[in-house]
């Protein structure tokens, strides 16, 4: 097998007393799609952030590698820079900007500035974004900002996408049309994706990773886990 | 072009002529002392409008960089004599010293209220520091400082090469608002570049550009740089109109003034910034003349009314000119279809 | 040993005086996270209400304690509810607005007291320790701090309005979850910050001639003092007073008093750069 895209040894993240993350293995390997789920508060998203540099070294310890590389206390900008596109929890895009400018920003920093519209355009037309190109992102309907942020990820062709929640506030068209799109991106690219949405997750069909308190649960293919004991009663709350 | 303007539009020329022309005749009928003045401010409001507009960065200590390009001129032409290469350092040691400060709090992820007490702190270190160095002691080369009273009597600007040619009166005028043409069309150009798109970009959403892997402090440096450097020249061009240079370019005052000029000409443009600058400025200079109403008093009420009175703050103001911007572009191109298809028909009927 | 007395009693009093310029304006930016950069002004306003009180025949210790706070009290509660009210969480514009208004302050007073310096005698004479002749003033002003900063500790910690108060830190909800008008308690509270300035400019009013102009060298001061304080009020604003207050001194005991104040704001950029929540954002997070 390949070395893998992603992998952690050791990783915590504590915050005063609390372990966002706890000691968490992981490891990722090229072109899978990977689903991770857990309650609230069992450290999805920090480790998310730990992956892309966003969690500040005196909170952290173990090492993250990306490709084999050492990534362990790289700035943001520099992993970021490795080929990786992050849709954040929290809807991140420039408001008062149109979705083409968006795109455009996205797909400068790869492909230049003469590849740049070239870039934009297929995003587009991947995307079907033609209708609402030249509209200012702030006025857009939550579902359609969630895509376009999807947009700006994909724009400068990232081989590794993580997606936080991309299903939050969709309607089932809308995951329905996620889910074929997340499918089309892992035809060239690798994935994580964080959510909520078991419909969405479901549709998915891939391997999963739980998370609970801040360390990996288990891990197996979706029909397996999804259908495991413990992790129904992590998440309808019969064990501590 | 796929990708729209981010809201730069394009210059329009001929307006743009047209006010240059009505600038360049401006000497025949009225005194340029005071325009010249006027020029200068116009040129300091560019400068914080292209950063604070555009790159999203608000700095209370702007002064320090005019303060700087003054203080940099006189020095530096006490030792040389001549006065291009003052000229120049004007614009370079500003810049330096933005580059250092600015990578200093950019780089340390310092943002908003606390950008805005670093800067403050930066101006009244100069300020305090300046009005202390009276005494032989303090002197840089041939130039002493000078403490409160300043550097007064420094060569001012000559054409280049020959010292003894001194530029002055209605010739100064002239290069004054040469250099505000440049500054404004160099301002304009770097907008329109793809830097200036990214510092658009870092102004919406910096987490955002640093999350496409985009070096946000980097760029934040580099106009902050740019500004200083372009604050400077309009110190430098001060201290020649002046012909003396005194702590006051430091002053909060000074300072204060030139946000006001930004806010009131309207932040997110480079002409509404150097028009205020200069009514304000012809405001400011008129009231000087008397003393029954305060200038003070004037400006401060204009600042209070200007903020109270925009609507849910500036930055929604951003979106809502882009929305204008952006009707007014889809009018524009429907109008020009409309036109198409009447003219086709016409051809078609023929 | 004498000498050693004097730089303590020296030091002392800087800080009670950046405590005192400051205390006004950390309530109101720990409470309300507004910063009111006519913080300067309402202190120069108390200054001249004092003196203006003093040279009417009022009792000077009247006039600084009880009729500067309360003019000054009051001026605040019309600026709040003319101009402050409309912008609570919006930081920079309240920065601007308070800007404007300060200019606007300066304006007036000029119009009304002329620009020529006024000043009143102070009430407490000199001392004497070893060679050296001491302001007893300095005292009164140390003591007068030293008794403000206990007040306000012990109301914040102690007190249901103190409650109230330290829960609207936390947010503007919590105002109306423990059951008051968040409207009302922000008004009092800029009220109190304005009274607790026009305190502050009372009691500095006979140390040093009144202009119009003075707001300035004393916002600086205290924004610097809050900002880099942190959100706890009490503990952010003692604990920076106390380090730029003797690093102030020593380096101008050492050298000159210009060399000493650079060296303080010196010490703010580094500190600012370092700790960009403030001190009591990193340290002593759960103080008052």
């Amino acid at each position: 097998m390949s070395e893998p895209v992603v992998e952690t040894q050791d990783l915590a993240v504590q915050f005063g007393g609390v372990h966002a993350v706890d000691h968490v293995n992981f490891i990722l390997r090229e072109r899978e799609l990977r689903c991770l789920i857990g309650p609230n508060g069992a450290g999805k998203s920090t480790f998310f952030k730990s992956i892309t540099g966003q969690i500040r070294a005196a909170n952290s310890s173990g090492r993250v590698f990306i490709r084999g590389q050492d990534v362990t206390g790289w700035a943001t900008r520099h992993i970021m820079r490795l080929g990786i596109g992050v849709k954040t929890q929290v809807p991140s895009v420039m408001n008062g900007l149109t979705v083409l400018e968006n795109l455009w920003l996205s797909a400068r920093r790869t492909a230049g500035h003469d590849g740049a519209d070239a870039a934009v355009e297929e995003v587009v037309a991947e995307l079907e974004l033609n209708g609402i190109a030249r509209r200012l992102v702030g006025e857009l309907a939550h579902g359609q900002r969630q895509l376009v942020e999807i947009g700006t990820v994909l724009a400068n062709k990232p081989w590794l996408v993580l997606l936080d929640e991309p299903a939050a506030g969709l309607t089932n068209a809308e995951t329905d049309r996620l889910v074929a799109i997340i499918k089309r991106i892992n035809q060239t690219a690798t994935l994580i994706v964080v959510d909520h949405d078991m419909h969405f997750v479901r549709t998915l069909d891939s391997w999963i990773t739980v998370f609970h308190q801040g360390a990996i649960l288990v891990e197996g293919h979706a029909d397996k886990v999804l259908t495991d004991p413990s992790v129904r009663e992590v998440y309808l709350g019969n064990r501590a | 072009m796929t990708s729209s303007g981010f809201g730069i539009g394009r210059i329009r020329w001929n307006w743009l002529g047209a006010l240059a022309v009505l600038i360049a005749a401006l000497p025949l009928v009225y005194e340029t002392s005071t325009p010249t003045l006027l020029a200068i401010w116009a040129l300091f409001a560019l400068s914080l409008a292209l950063m604070w507009g555009y790159a999203g960065i608000l700095s209370f200590g702007h002064a320090a960089y005019f303060g700087l390009g003054a203080y940099t001129y006189a020095i530096a032409s006490f030792n040389i004599g001549e006065s291009t290469v003052p000229l120049l350092l004007a614009l370079v040691v500003p810049a330096i010293v933005a580059a250092i400060i600015g990578a200093l709090m950019f780089y340390g992820r310092i943002s908003d209220v606390y950008l805005g007490v670093m800067t403050l702190v930066v101006t009244l270190i100069l300020n305090r520091f300046m009005n202390a160095t009276a005494g032989d002691a303090y002197r840089i080369g041939n130039a002493r400082l000078g403490g409160f009273n300043g550097i007064p009597a420094f060569p001012t600007l000559n054409v280049p090469g020959d010292p003894n040619w001194a530029i002055y009166g209605t010739a100064y005028y002239y290069v004054v608002i040469v250099c505000l043409l440049a500054a404004y069309l160099i301002a304009r150009w770097i907008l329109s570049s793809a830097f200036g798109r990214t510092l658009i970009g870092i102004r919406e959403n910096e987490q955002r550009m640093e999350l496409l892997g985009y070096d946000v402090a980097g760029y934040k440096t580099a106009i902050f740089s740019v500004s200083g450097a372009m604050a400077g020249l309009a110190g430098s061009l001060f201290a020649n109109w002046a012909e003396i240079v005194t702590p006051s370019v430091f002053s909060l005052g000074q300072t204060a003034e030139v946000l006001i000029w930004v806010i009131v000409g309207g932040l997110g443009t480079l002409i509404g910034p150097m028009i205020a600058a200069v009514a304000l400025g012809s405001l400011k200079l008129g009231l000087g003349h008397q003393t029954t109403i305060d200038n003070s008093l004037v400006l401060g009420a204009i600042l209070i009314l200007v903020v109270l009175l925009i609507p849910r703050g500036f930055a929604p103001s951003f979106a809502a000119w882009r929305r204008l911007f952006a009707q007014a572009q889809v009018h524009r191109r429907q109008a020009r279809s409309t036109r198409r298809r009447r003219l086709a028909l016409q051809d078609a009927k023929q | 040993m004498d000498y050693a007395a004097i730089v303590v009693l020296e030091i002392l009093y800087m800080i009670a005086f950046l405590a005192l310029i400051s205390a006004g304006l950390a309530i109101v930016f720990g409470m309300m996270r507004v910063i009111n950069l006519a913080h300067g002004e309402f202190v120069m306003l108390g200054g001249y209400a004092t003196i203006a009180s003093a040279k009417a025949g009022i009792n000077i210790y009247l006039a600084m304690l009880v009729i500067s706070p309360i003019v000054v009290g009051v001026i605040g509660l019309i600026v709040e509810r003319l101009i402050v009210r409309f912008l609570y969480g919006r930081m920079i514009d309240v920065m601007l607005a308070t800007w404007g208004l300060s200019l606007l302050l300066i304006g007036l007073v000029t119009l009304i007291f002329g620009n020529t310096a006024v000043s009143v005698p102070a009430p407490i004479p000199g001392y004497q320790i070893g060679h050296y002749q001491m302001g007893g003033y300095n005292l009164f002003v140390i003591a007068v701090a030293a008794i403000l900063m206990s007040a306000m500790w012990f109301a914040l910690r102690y007190t249901r309005i103190g409650l109230v108060a330290r829960g609207a830190m936390q947010g503007r909800e919590i105002i109306s979850a423990l059951g008051y008008n968040p409207n009302t308690i922000y008004m009092l509270t800029f009220m109190v910050g304005a009274a607790l300035s026009g305190l502050a400019g009372g009691v500095m009013a006979p140390l040093t001639g009144l202009l119009p102009s003075v707001g300035g060298a004393y916002i600086a001061k205290a924004f610097i003092t809050v900002i880099t304080g942190g959100a706890a009020v009490i503990a952010g604003t003692l604990t920076t007073a106390a380090l730029f207050g003797t690093v102030d001194q020593l380096v101008s005991f050492a050298s000159t008093p210009v060399v000493g104040e650079i060296a303080m704001l010196g010490l703010a950029l580094i500190l600012l750069r370092l700790m960009p929540q403030g001190i009591t954002g990193q340290f002593f997070r759960n103080s008052t």
